[in-house]
Parts: structure tokens; C-alpha cells; sequence
């Protein structure tokens, strides 16, 4: 073997790892441990105000990029004082239906919480746990559950 | 329907019920894995009630109908092999009159169900026998009577009266299994009420699918079933009444009820309430109305089920940090953690026998059914799967049927969600035919006792 195929070989083999380790960066990316951190499913409720936070598996407590959706939701509601929300707590496939129902209702309240501490009132935000019954995502992969692992808040008027 | 069930009025019309002893005994301890060899012999029909019945029920030969019923039951038991009729050398009359036990032997059955239908009165007699072929005797001989549309029931009777001749335990296949039909892609599934035999006939809608509804159960003493309804986006439960079709919300909550269940008496129903971020159990009397707080605690606490007794409550906590097992009195005192497994718990629920809770456990992305003793001892697992959950009790405590999701891509394909059921003994697993894609299983107490 010719040192210059040597050579080309490894080459190869260097592009190779650098388009892999690329494609992984890309899905890797849209998640934080396994909290969802992409746009993909997200929608708005204003420019700039985004309706949903996400949360990590079995978890209801709100990560930093959530508070910071949360504070700009606060402050477009505060604006906005006529219109009212609901928050609807999601949870995804993966345990048991009942659980599952708890859980989307703590992970909404813990949202309206964070809405309140922010000076929007209790009375123009409403709670309604879908469990793990109305997924975003429908496949079954780490990626899709973190998509479903959610609190999204709707316009009620 | 309760006209219905009362009018099978069973009577014992043979002599020797006591004296009657037999060599078959069937062993039902553990798994079966040698089940009975037995002849189901087509029930008898004369000429005249046969064109009767084939006029007002459209069946060519009502005798065979029944007796493939009581064949499908023996065998979806586990426990029985019923032999292939095209071996049976006795014409079916003569067999019920008086079994050439020899013929019977020689195809190696060790029982034989013989039996006669004919219409009296505009109503289905039937009257059936069965025999110990190696004692060469009869052991046991019933008749009764009821609407012809009930056919396919007198085979769930007749299998009841087998099986606890044969195995000393109640039977379950006079019951009904009520459950969620699902249809539709994942992100918008419609879900409605349903219900059916045991063997997985007579499905009927009982809700039409405008509103998600979920985890409905049977009350153990009569027809009412309690549920959780999505009804004008308020998530609460209901009671049903399966004979009117009357149904109404449980109780004046401000908030999310569900996870109800009936007390054994039939007069409670335990759920949870889901307020400002935290569940707790309450139950409230059907009779006056009256609402008692049983758990007191910031973590969730759901899936109550009450032991057979009413004295205890098994539930779902994760006041530990995770989904776990407690027991605690049914006045909510004395709570005890009992699951102490690797791995979460959740959906316990109190076998009809008392002795063991059934409950579903995530391990390491995998999903179990299993089985402890009511202190957590003795943990056993009956299967393992990708996800499957939510068991329900054979009324005999033999059997638990719940439901199993498969895992889709990631456009959702390749998702179904079927029954199940399978032994307690971990044997005898089994796919329950439904219509439809199926989920949220619960099995009735027994129609005629």
C-alpha cells in the first residue's frame, strides 16, 4: 500500500468522524439533559412570546430558559389584561395514565405559580392536565417525550 | 338488562350433587402446563326447536353455537384442552343420556359436557351434564332457563359451573370486561366508553367520542360503572349507569377528580382531587353525598384501590421522590410504604381474594405487570413489555387483564394499544380480541352467582 492511499484513507476516515459528530451536535441540540430546547412544536402568543415550557422526565420544576419564557409571558399578559389563559400540563408516554394526570396538573400549576409571583393574577389563569392524552410529538423516541413534556399556555378569550 | 339477568334462574334438578366424588382434579396453584384433556360434545337439539331457533336467532345449529363457547372459555383458560369433535364417536342425544365411557376414554378425554336445548315456552332450556369419563360417572347436572338472545350467555354459565366442579374455584366467564375504544393518530386519539363479554362478543359504544374518557370501573354489586370525562373540557368523574344510560358528575369539586374506583360495598367512590399543583384521596358516599378527606400530603397521591375487606387503601405516592406502593387504613392512618424493588411503581389495585396487590412497575424503560403480597413481600413479575399498565382482577382473583402500547416511529407509526390478559402464575398470556384498539380494562364481578 502506497503511503499517498495511506494517507487519503485517513483522510477519509477524519471527514467521515467530523460530518458524524456534526449530525449528532444537530439532535443533541434540541435538548438540555432530556429537556426540550428546540422551536420546533413551539408556537406564539405574541412576537417573541413563546406558549410553552418543557421539563425534564418525571420533573415539574421549571429550568431557567422556562422562567425567562415565563417572565415574557408575564409581561405580555400584563399588558394585555383583558385577555386570560389556560394552562395546559402535559406529560409524556412513558408511566402510568393516573400518574400521568397528577403530574400534568403540577407542571401547569407550577407555570401559574411562576405567572402569579410575576404579578398576573390567579383569576385569569385556569389549569387543566391533559396527562400524557394529547402528545405533540407521536413518536416514540427521548427527543418526541421531551417535546411532550409541557406546559402550554392558551389564549381563553 | 337486570330483567335479563334475573330471568336465568338456575335450578338443580339431579340427585347425588354431594355424593358425587371424582378422580379429575385440576391443579391450579401453579402454572398449567398439562391442561385437561375434555370433550365438549355438541349440545342436542330436536328438529322443531332448531328451526325455531334458527328463525328468531339466524344460527344454523344453536347446540353447536353453545358448545363453542363453553370450548373458546375452557380453552382461553389455560387449563383445559378441549378435544376436536370431529373424534367424538357418540351422536350428542345418546351421549347425554348415557356416555359410552370407552369411546370417551379412548380419545383420551378425562371429562365430558354433554347437553339439550329446546325451546319451552318461547324461552331457551337447557340442560347440560358432566361426566367423569375414567370414574365413569356423572358428576354434576344443571338445567335452567332464560331469553334466547342470551344463548351465548348460558355457555359463559354452563363454563362457570365446569370450572368450579373441576378446579373447586368460581368461575369468571359470566362477566363483562368494560374498557376505553381508541381510535385515530396519537396527537388527537378518540376515546369511548365500551364494553363486552368476557370473551370479547357483544361490544357495545356507550359514549360516542365527542369527549376524551378514561380509566372507567365497575362497581362489584351492581351495573354502575364510575369514569373520568373530559365532558365541556372539565376533567371529572362520572357515575354511569349501564341500564339507563344516566350518567352525572361525583361530587362538587373545583378542580380535577379522577382515578375513581368503588369501595367493595358498592356504596364509595375513592378517587383523587388534583388542587393547585397537589392530588390528594378522597372518597365520597353515593347515598349522603358526603366528601371525606383520606390523604393529607404535598405529593401526589393517586390509583387508590381498597382492599376486599374495606378496612385498607393501597395508592400510588411519590412522596418518597418517586411513584411508589403505600398501604395505609381506610380512614387514611397507619400509612405504609410497601414497594421497595428497583424502580417505580404505580397503579395497585387489591386482588378480589385479598392476598396480593396487583400493580405495574417501570424498570430501566421497560414496563412490568407484577404481583406482591399486601406487606410487599414476595414480589413477583408476570410480564415484561415495552409499556403496558393498568391491571384489572378476574372476579375469582385468577386472572388480570390490562393493556399494552407498542412503540411507533417517529411519524406515529406502528402504534396499537390491545388487551391483555394473563394467569396469575405468570402463564397463559393472551391478546382480547376488541373491535377497535383498546386500553383502560375493567373486569366485572360475576352476572349470575
Amino acid at each position: 500500500m502506497s503511503l499517498n492511499k495511506i494517507f487519503r484513507n485517513t483522510l477519509l476516515v477524519f471527514f467521515a468522524s467530523i460530518l458524524l459528530s456534526a449530525c449528532a451536535v444537530k439532535t443533541t441540540s434540541k435538548m438540555q439533559g432530556d429537556v426540550y430546547t428546540g422551536k420546533d412544536t413551539v408556537e406564539y402568543l405574541a412576537s417573541g412570546v413563546p406558549d410553552r415550557v418543557f421539563f425534564a422526565t418525571n420533573e415539574t420544576v421549571l429550568t431557567t430558559a422556562s422562567r425567562e419564557t415565563l417572565r415574557k409571558q408575564a409581561s405580555w399578559l400584563r399588558k394585555n389584561s383583558k385577555i386570560n389563559v389556560v394552562l395546559e400540563g402535559h406529560a409524556d408516554e412513558r408511566g402510568t395514565r393516573e400518574y400521568n394526570l397528577a403530574l400534568g396538573e403540577r407542571r401547569a400549576n407550577a407555570a401559574k405559580d411562576y405567572l402569579m409571583t410575576y404579578g398576573i393574577s390567579g383569576n385569569r389563569i385556569s389549569v387543566i392536565s391533559y396527562g400524557k392524552e394529547r402528545p405533540v410529538d407521536s413518536g416514540s423516541n427521548p427527543l418526541a417525550w421531551s417535546k411532550n413534556r409541557r406546559s402550554v399556555s392558551v389564549k381563553a378569550n | 338488562m337486570r330483567k335479563v339477568i334475573f330471568l336465568i334462574y338456575v335450578s338443580l334438578f339431579i340427585f347425588n350433587w354431594e355424593k358425587a366424588w371424582s378422580l379429575i382434579e385440576v391443579d391450579i396453584t401453579r402454572g398449567n402446563l398439562n391442561p385437561l384433556p375434555l370433550a365438549v360434545s355438541p349440545l342436542s337439539v330436536d328438529q322443531n326447536s332448531k328451526e325455531k331457533f334458527k328463525d328468531s336467532l339466524k344460527l344454523e345449529d344453536i347446540g353447536a353455537e353453545i358448545s363453542k363457547v363453553v370450548e373458546n372459555n375452557l380453552r382461553q383458560s389455560g387449563l383445559f384442552n378441549p378435544l376436536d369433535s370431529k373424534a367424538f364417536l357418540q351422536k350428542p342425544d345418546i351421549a347425554h343420556v348415557k356416555p359410552r365411557f370407552e369411546d370417551w376414554a379412548l380419545i383420551k378425554a378425562q371429562a365430558l359436557i354433554t347437553g339439550d336445548v329446546k325451546i319451552v315456552d318461547e324461552k331457551l332450556r337447557v340442560e347440560f351434564r358432566l361426566w367423569d369419563i375414567l370414574a365413569g360417572k356423572e358428576i354434576m347436572a344443571l338445567a335452567f332457563t332464560t331469553v334466547s338472545e342470551n344463548w351465548r350467555r348460558v355457555g359463559h354459565i354452563i363454563t362457570d359451573k365446569v370450572y368450579q366442579r373441576l378446579t373447586g374455584e368460581k368461575g369468571y366467564f359470566d362477566t363483562r370486561i368494560i374498557y376505553v375504544a381508541e381510535e385515530g393518530p396519537k396527537t388527537s386519539r378518540i376515546k369511548k366508553l365500551a364494553i363486552m363479554d368476557q370473551d370479547g362478543f357483544n361490544t357495545k359504544y356507550l359514549t360516542l367520542g365527542n369527549e376524551l374518557v378514561l380509566t372507567p370501573r365497575f362497581n362489584p354489586t351492581n351495573q354502575m360503572v364510575t369514569y373520568l370525562s373530559y365532558f365541556k373540557n372539565l376533567p371529572r368523574v362520572y357515575l354511569l349507569d349501564i341500564e339507563t344510560g344516566i350518567q352525572e358528575v361525583v361530587g362538587d369539586f373545583p378542580g380535577m377528580t379522577f382515578a375513581p374506583r368503588f369501595s367493595p360495598d358498592g356504596k364509595k367512590i375513592i378517587m383523587s382531587f388534583a388542587k393547585d399543583g397537589n392530588s390528594d384521596i378522597y372518597t365520597m358516599d353515593l347515598e349522603s353525598r358526603e366528601v371525606e378527606k383520606i390523604t393529607n400530603h404535598p405529593s401526589i397521591d393517586t390509583s387508590p384501590s381498597y382492599s376486599p375487606d374495606g378496612k385498607y387503601i393501597c395508592f400510588n405516592s411519590d412522596r418518597s421522590g418517586y411513584q411508589q406502593i403505600y398501604v395505609m387504613r381506610s380512614d387514611g392512618s397507619k400509612v405504609k410504604r410497601i414497594s421497595f424493588g428497583n424502580g417505580l411503581y404505580g397503579t395497585p389495585v387489591w386482588s378480589p381474594r385479598g392476598d396480593l396487590i396487583a400493580f405495574t412497575k417501570l424498570h430501566k424503560g421497560k414496563f412490568y405487570i407484577g404481583v406482591m403480597r399486601t406487606d410487599g413481600t414476595g414480589e413477583r413479575l408476570l410480564t415484561e413489555n415495552y409499556y403496558q399498565e393498568a391491571p384489572s382482577w378476574s372476579p375469582n382473583g385468577r386472572v388480570l387483564i390490562f393493556y399494552r402500547e407498542t412503540k411507533s416511529d417517529s411519524a406515529g407509526k406502528g402504534f396499537s394499544a390491545k388487551l391483555w390478559s394473563i394467569d396469575l402464575t405468570g402463564y397463559n398470556e393472551r391478546m382480547v380480541k376488541t373491535e377497535t384498539d383498546a386500553s383502560d380494562p375493567s373486569w366485572s364481578s360475576l352476572l349470575t352467582d
